[in-house]
């Protein structure tokens, strides 16, 4: 059968009340590889990571962790794993230093190789002169680190990172972008959730759009990319102009379906990109009659592929899920 | 085969290697808490600072107004009840520490390490009976300034402190559950504040109950305060209205403070580490 994947998930289902976050998900990450969970707020990226890291009960279905079960054997799974969270699990009155040792000893190091793998820890991410200070005294990207720190103190084999740089500076995301490309190199399977399509792009070898609880889409970064579309051309009709009309003549450019943004007098058309696109739909709307107050043309974001993926934008599943 | 079998700590499965994980574990976490005081004594307040003012304005303000039956006096009466008020006030703050930590990220932490189940519970219960020894010893040392005094041997003060700490320690389970089920610190404050000062106040701690209307008598007689407070003051020599009193717990205010003490602690900690086991499922 060849290696034990890192990690299989297999039709897993949570509810919370009437919500369910997840609804049947299904993902194989195979040892060694850096995994993207991409996905909205509400999407159940962070409870899939919470079923996986032994904190959460599945209602249905199964997930092994190097052939643990996450249930059945919840305790050879928390010895495998690290975990960072969305927010910093630190003790914010210890310091950075007395936070390392702690997990450290709690991860069945002993006092001594709690003590120096704190150390090799603070120095490797840059918190070597900040160790000896209160938590609570830190900035965002260094809890971060810490915490990330924190995670590996146990030299896990497998890790989950749940948004690890949402919320942080371009400075600190991007520092924590080489941190991963450096846990990378040594061969920890990493699972990583993302709101971030270039997040992923960046880091991920292979990467599952989620939403609604389950995977809707499933590939390398630029197979996702591609199956998104180019670029977006966004459009404001006059005052008085048919929209119906609008739509018809729009539909040779459209690479999928095209929304009518709102109730307003906005339209988006998903579009494969092309040079002067966008005097071609003008000429053909005005061919058709249609006035154009706006016109605008963007790249795909990960709305758009939300939008391609699902027909709904990530922020109304926001709303409804949160 | 799989990085489970391999892993070094994989083989502590036995129930002696179970134990020494859960006491170290609970070592580490109780350092964790003691550095924490350490670093920021004023929240020590509640077992040093307010007992002094309690004390104080019991003996002074209001002392002179309350008559013991039996006569005797306030100020020696006042110390045996103002103990078990020390010790049993933490527990507001434990709720607090529970939920505060429950609310942050560090449970989860926690919950996704190879360590004991109990630990964290027991850590905290742990540190809050180091506070409350302070407490005691603050509230020994007040008294003495004002004027209380023991009338017995080393044998009896140490075994009214002894069951004094007994009682606030298990009181502290309490208080761990009374976190576990709230969702917030203010609710936990709150609502610590609300249990806790009837039940102070409700008992023979600071007035004897003989004073209370007919219908309250028992409720006092009952309340394991009143126990507490009546066998510290039979313990110290100190007066204690309530060995007048016709009531079980009253005649007999050791025996039901151990009985409080056992029932409280096999009920609230179960409880409570079974809430830490379920939380967030």
């Amino acid at each position: 059968m060849g290696e034990t994947p890192a990690i299989e998930a297999d039709g897993l289902v949570k509810r919370f009340g009437k919500t369910k976050a997840l609804d049947g998900l299904d993902l194989t990450v195979p040892a060694g590889t850096v995994y993207g969970l991409l996905g909205p707020n509400g999407a159940g990226k962070t409870t899939a990571v919470r079923v996986l890291a032994t904190l959460l009960k599945p209602d249905a279905g199964r997930a092994r962790i190097l052939g643990a079960d996450v249930v059945a054997d919840a305790a050879a799974v928390r010895r495998t794993i690290g975990l960072t969270g969305q927010y910093a699990a630190l003790d914010e009155y210890l310091t950075g230093r007395s936070n390392l040792v702690m997990i450290g000893q709690l991860s069945r190091l002993g006092a001594k190789a709690a003590r120096q793998r704190a150390d090799e820890l603070l120095d490797r991410f840059g918190l070597a002169e900040a160790a000896t200070r209160a938590v609570k005294t830190y900035s965002g990207g260094m809890r971060r680190r810490l915490d990330l720190a924190a995670s590996l103190i146990g030299h896990p084999a497998v890790l989950f990172l749940d948004e690890p740089t949402t919320g942080l500076d371009p400075g600190a995301r991007a520092l924590m972008w080489d941190i991963v490309r450096e846990l990378t190199a040594e061969g920890t399977t990493l699972l990583l959730t993302t709101q971030y399509l270039d997040e992923a792009d960046q880091l991920a070898g292979r990467v599952a759009v989620i939403d609604g609880g389950k995977v809707i889409a499933e590939g390398t970064p630029a197979e996702l990319k591609s199956s998104v579309g180019g670029q977006r051309i966004l459009l404001t009709l006059a005052d008085g102009a048919d929209k119906s009309a609008a739509a018809m003549a729009l539909e040779r450019f459209a690479s999928g379906s095209i929304v009518p943004n709102g109730a307003g007098r906005l339209i988006e058309v998903p579009v494969a990109a092309a040079d002067g696109l966008a005097t071609e739909v003008l000429r053909a709307l005005d061919a058709a009659g249609v006035g154009v107050s706006d016109i605008a043309v963007r790249g795909a974001s990960l709305d758009d592929v939300f939008l391609t993926l699902t027909g709904h934008m990530a922020e109304e599943k926001e709303k409804v899920a949160v | 085969m799989s990085a489970v079998t391999t892993f070094p700590a994989a083989g502590l499965t036995t129930a002696q290697g179970a134990a020494r994980q859960f006491l170290s574990d609970v070592w580490v976490l109780t350092k964790r808490s003691i550095a924490r005081i350490r670093r920021e004594p004023e929240t020590l307040s509640e077992v040093t600072i307010q007992p002094v003012m309690f004390v104080l304005m019991f003996a002074y303000v209001f002392g002179g107004a309350i008559g013991i039956p039996g006569g005797g006096s306030y100020h020696e009466y006042l110390i045996g009840g103002m103990l078990g008020m020390g010790l049993a006030q933490t527990a507001p703050g434990t709720a607090v520490a529970v939920v505060s930590d429950m609310s942050t990220g560090l449970i989860d932490r926690f919950r996704s390490l190879p360590m004991s189940r109990a630990a964290v519970l027991t850590a905290r219960t742990i540190a809050d009976l180091l506070t409350q020894v302070i407490g005691a010893a603050v509230v020994a040392g007040v008294g003495l300034a004002i004027g209380w005094r023991v009338h017995t041997g080393a044998g009896d003060v140490i075994e009214a402190f002894a069951l004094a700490l007994l009682f606030g320690y298990a009181f502290t389970w309490a208080g761990v559950c009374l976190g576990m089920v709230l969702r917030s610190p203010e609710a936990a404050q709150q609502t610590g504040f609300v249990i806790f000062l009837p039940m102070t106040f409700i008992s023979s701690a600071f007035v004897p109950t003989q004073g209370m209307p007919g219908w309250l008598q028992p409720v006092a007689e009952w309340n394991p305060m009143s126990s507490l407070a009546a066998a510290c003051r039979q313990l110290f020599g100190n007066p204690n209205p309530a060995a007048a009193v016709d009531a079980w717990p009253a005649q007999h205010p050791e025996l039901a403070v151990l009985c409080w003490s056992v029932l409280m602690l096999a009920v609230f900690a179960p409880v409570a580490v079974r809430l830490y086991r379920n939380k967030a499922r």
